[in-house]
């Protein structure tokens, strides 16, 4: 079909023309960068902590009363009430395995210090999160070990919460073990923690273990994680319970219970939004809320846009289907099929979709740029562009059949009468 | 003349329903989308204290020397965010503001004194007396503690009237008795109607919002002097010499927030001198002090999340899409309407008639999207709480001022939308309408 006659008509609706093509252009701009959004989102909310998650639920208790933990007898003290209280999870019946633990991964309470190749180096080798737990924290969390061995109850000491950190063996994550060793195996090998002159030997390797947020400040370590084989004691302690398959719900009602009636005088909470007993499905689900708020706007946005883009290409294509009624008659009257007017108007679109779509390949990059500039997005992969491209030009198309259908519909008989 | 504009742009918007529906649902959306985001940055950028604000500053101290500057050369070379034990109690002893307190977070037990009642857990904060009047505290029963109070170490608290509802079933509770962390504190304040949504005066801590409320100050002092541990954020460039809570407050760990009133730019300026004469009486390098104000404070903590600002500059691209389309639908309607132009202007109405008509109309589609979008505004707001976290969501409201703002929103837009294809109507020629029809 020849573009000319198209070409001139549009020259009489310059304006329409070009805000429908401005309409389109701000469209994929926006729609593309919401989608590479959405898309990076579901990725961070997807990704595995390395734990073995299901069936896994953490609880948090405080003691009413209780010592410092900042002198030995009191250190000493609060350790029996926490193997007391492991044992007493132990014990239930619905339980398999239970750990006392610092933190989780995604719970956004972390311990991080530097690990160095050098004591007294200025800047640390690199930046890591901190798990302490017993002997039985690897099998609890669930975690594959890849090279060494684990702990052993001959290795677990305990000190208190504020105790100079210094232990003699840690297992580490194989992203931590890859940045600090990168040639050969780290089992064996010493590094030093924090500012100790004293080094830590690396006995273990585990695959992998997400640091203990999942904000954005940790964003630079997310793989990081260095395991001590220690009970931190604490008027306050976590421990990390793995149900029986599919007896979640019923041990952490026992938990609850058996924790009270060992020792009353204590505090779980247990209102809606800071529940003392959590599993591990509800900490994942908070952890990444925001995230999952964004997409969510992100995505009603996008529909919206597309959706008001639609109608105004429908809304205007009618304008001018009826405007131009009568010269429809006339073409049909000199022998153009149904087809031809049909042609004509999706042509037309395409042509100013894919003006408005060029401009808004730009306009796109230039809205990702500046993002990345402003907040520290990523920078967006040509293929998101050009989905968007095909989103666009397929919406103008869908949108612009209703109308042209109607043109097409117009009899030649029209041309004879007057408007 | 108005009632007739009106009349003749009803007509004009039943003649093409369709489009009309178009116009009003395209204005809707966009206006409720904006709002509804704008909802949620409104709460969390807003000023938490807008009456004193300004007055407000936050001293930072590099405690930690050069060594501690990340070796990244885009990295932020300000000195650390808080302070550490010994120069937060300096600088209380100094005085040199006319109001000011160190604060730390704390979250003791508290044991109920009714029988029969479970131990519970609150949060809170250890400050001076003066922390009181910087955030202009309103009390329901009793005051503050007083400055010889802090001197002495004395065991007294100031409770929330939720705690006091808590534990002692409500009522002038002062002079009572409450047991924290198994020590008894005299109650000499209740706090009346105060939840800041945002914990301005500890945002290193506080993260700036958490959901719960502050339930119990005591004097900073004597929760040093009780032992009572810090919650919150720690953070060491050495670690510790001695473990405990004791080695922490001996060590160059930052862990305590900081905050002062300044009257006047000369005060500013004198504890700005103050704070480089400090520095470099203590420390062997070049003072490296910051004394921001609230509001630049907030920023530079980054208390707004990025999402926020990201969603909302999104939200105001869809309002520009939405005022585009609305523009292209209205210059489609006005210029159909071209004969009808023809004829009022032959017949002597000047331009001025014809944008006087056409703005009219216009300003009754925004007026009809306004109350649509105010509706879906609504819904908006109410399923923000299901998407974002609930911190960040339980601050944004539906009030007054947001539905106007909407509706304000809304009849702008579409009236902005409809001067061009307007100035395009008025343009219309007379005589050349006449002759074609």
């Amino acid at each position: 079909m020849a573009l000319h006659p198209i070409l001139a008509a549009l020259r009489r609706h310059k304006a329409g023309v070009i805000l429908i093509a401005l309409q389109i252009a701000l469209t994929l701009a926006i729609v593309c960068n919401a989608i590479f959004i959405i898309g990076q989102r579901i990725q961070r909310i997807q990704r595995p902590t390395g734990m073995n998650e299901s069936n896994l639920f953490m609880i948090t208790q405080l003691w009413v009363g209780a010592p410092t933990g900042d002198d030995q007898a009191s250190t000493d003290k609060l350790d029996a009430m926490l193997r007391t209280d492991v044992t007493t999870l132990r014990n239930l019946p619905d339980v398999e395995s239970a750990t006392a633990v610092n933190t989780l991964p995604l719970i956004n309470s972390s311990w991080t210090n530097g690990v160095s190749l050098q004591p007294k180096q200025q800047h640390s080798t690199a930046h890591a999160a901190f798990y302490f737990g017993d002997e039985q924290m690897l099998h609890t969390m669930g975690l594959r070990l890849i090279a060494g061995r684990a702990f052993t109850a001959a290795d677990v000491q305990h000190r208190g919460f504020r105790a100079k950190d210094q232990p003699p063996i840690i297992i580490i994550t194989k992203a931590l073990a890859d940045k600090l060793f990168p040639k050969g195996s780290a089992v064996g090998k010493s590094v030093y923690l924090a500012d100790n002159t004293d080094p830590t030997t690396i006995v273990g390797v585990v695959e992998r273990l997400q640091v203990s947020s999942a904000d954005s400040w940790t964003n630079s370590f997310t793989w990081y994680s260095v395991l001590e084989p220690v009970r931190l004691n604490s008027n306050f302690s976590r421990y990390l319970v793995r149900a029986k398959p599919g007896r979640l719900q019923a041990a952490m009602k026992e938990a609850r219970e058996a924790l009270f009636a060992a020792n009353p005088m204590r505090v779980i909470d247990d209102s809606a939004e800071h529940n003392g007993v959590k599993s591990f499905a509800d900490i994942r689900a908070r952890a990444y809320r925001a995230d999952t708020g964004m997409a969510i706007l992100m995505g009603v946005i996008c529909v919206i846009l597309l959706g008001v883009t639609g109608a105004g290409i429908v809304g205007l294509t009618s304008f001018w289907v009826g405007q131009r009624h009568k010269q429809i008659g006339v073409r049909r009257a000199l022998g153009a099929r149904k087809v031809d007017i049909l042609r004509y108007f999706q042509t037309e679109n395409l042509l100013i979709a894919g003006v408005g779509a060029i401009v808004g390949i730009v306009l796109a990059i230039g809205l990702n740029l500046w993002l990345m500039h402003r907040f520290e997005m990523d920078r967006m992969p040509v293929l998101y562009v050009l989905a968007g491209v095909a989103v666009v030009l397929a919406l103008g198309q869908a949108a612009v059949f209703a109308p042209a259908r109607r043109a097409a519909n117009v009899p030649p008989v029209a041309a004879t009468r007057t408007v | 003349m108005f009632r007739y504009y009106l009349d003749l742009a009803l007509r004009s918007l039943k003649r093409s329903k369709g489009l009309t529906a178009l116009m009003v649902l395209t204005i809707a959306f966009g206006v409720a989308a904006s709002m509804t985001t704008w909802s949620v940055f409104r709460a969390v950028s807003g000023d938490p204290i807008p009456w004193k604000s300004s007055k407000l500053y936050v001293p930072q101290i590099d405690m930690w020397g050069p060594g501690a500057q990340s070796a990244d050369p885009d990295a932020d070379k300000g000195p650390p965010d808080a302070l550490d034990y010994n120069d937060a109690v300096a600088l209380m002893r100094d005085h040199r503001a006319s109001l000011q307190s160190a604060m730390y977070m704390i979250s003791p037990s508290v044991v109920p004194a009714r029988p029969g009642t479970h131990p519970i857990n609150v949060t809170g904060h250890a400050v001076f007396s003066e922390f009181f009047p910087i955030v202009d505290m309103p009390f329901l029963y009793g005051n503050s503690w007083s400055a010889a109070d802090d001197e002495h170490r004395a065991e007294v608290a100031v409770i929330s009237s939720d705690l006091n509802n808590k534990v002692f079933g409500g009522g002038n509770s002062v002079g009572k008795t409450l047991n924290v962390e198994g020590r008894d504190y005299r109650v000499v304040g209740v706090i009346g109607k105060w939840n800041p949504q945002l914990k301005f005066y500890d945002v290193v801590n506080t993260g700036g919002f958490y959901v719960d409320s502050e339930d119990l100050f005591i004097p900073f002092n004597t929760a040093i002097a009780a032992g009572m541990p810090n919650d919150g954020n720690t953070n060491c460039y050495k670690s510790p010499e001695k473990g405990g809570f004791e080695g922490l407050q001996q060590s160059s760990c930052i862990w305590i927030a900081y905050m002062a009133q300044l009257d006047s730019d000369e005060a500013v300026q004198r504890y700005q001198d103050y704070l480089q004469g400090f520095s470099r009486q203590r420390y062997s390098w070049t003072p490296n002090v910051r004394l921001r104000d609230l509001m630049d404070w907030l920023d530079h903590e980054h208390v707004v999340p990025r999402d926020t600002k990201v969603s909302l500059l999104v939200a105001l691209g869809l309002l520009i899409v939405c005022l585009v389309n609305t523009a292209g639908l209205l210059l489609a309607k006005f210029l159909r309407r071209s004969g009808e132009i023809g004829v009022r202007r032959a017949l002597g109405a000047p331009r001025s008639a014809i944008y006087a008509q056409f703005l009219t109309e216009g300003g009754v589609i925004g007026l009809a999207g306004g109350v649509l979008g105010i509706l879906l505004t609504g819904i908006g707001v109410a399923s923000v709480g299901v998407v974002l976290p609930k911190d960040i969501a339980d601050l944004a409201r539906l009030d007054v001022s947001l539905l106007l703002t909407t509706l304000l929103v809304a009849i702008l837009a579409s009236v902005l939308a409809a001067l061009y294809p307007t100035f395009r109507a008025s343009r219309v020629q007379p005589a050349w309408q006449l002759k074609s029809n």
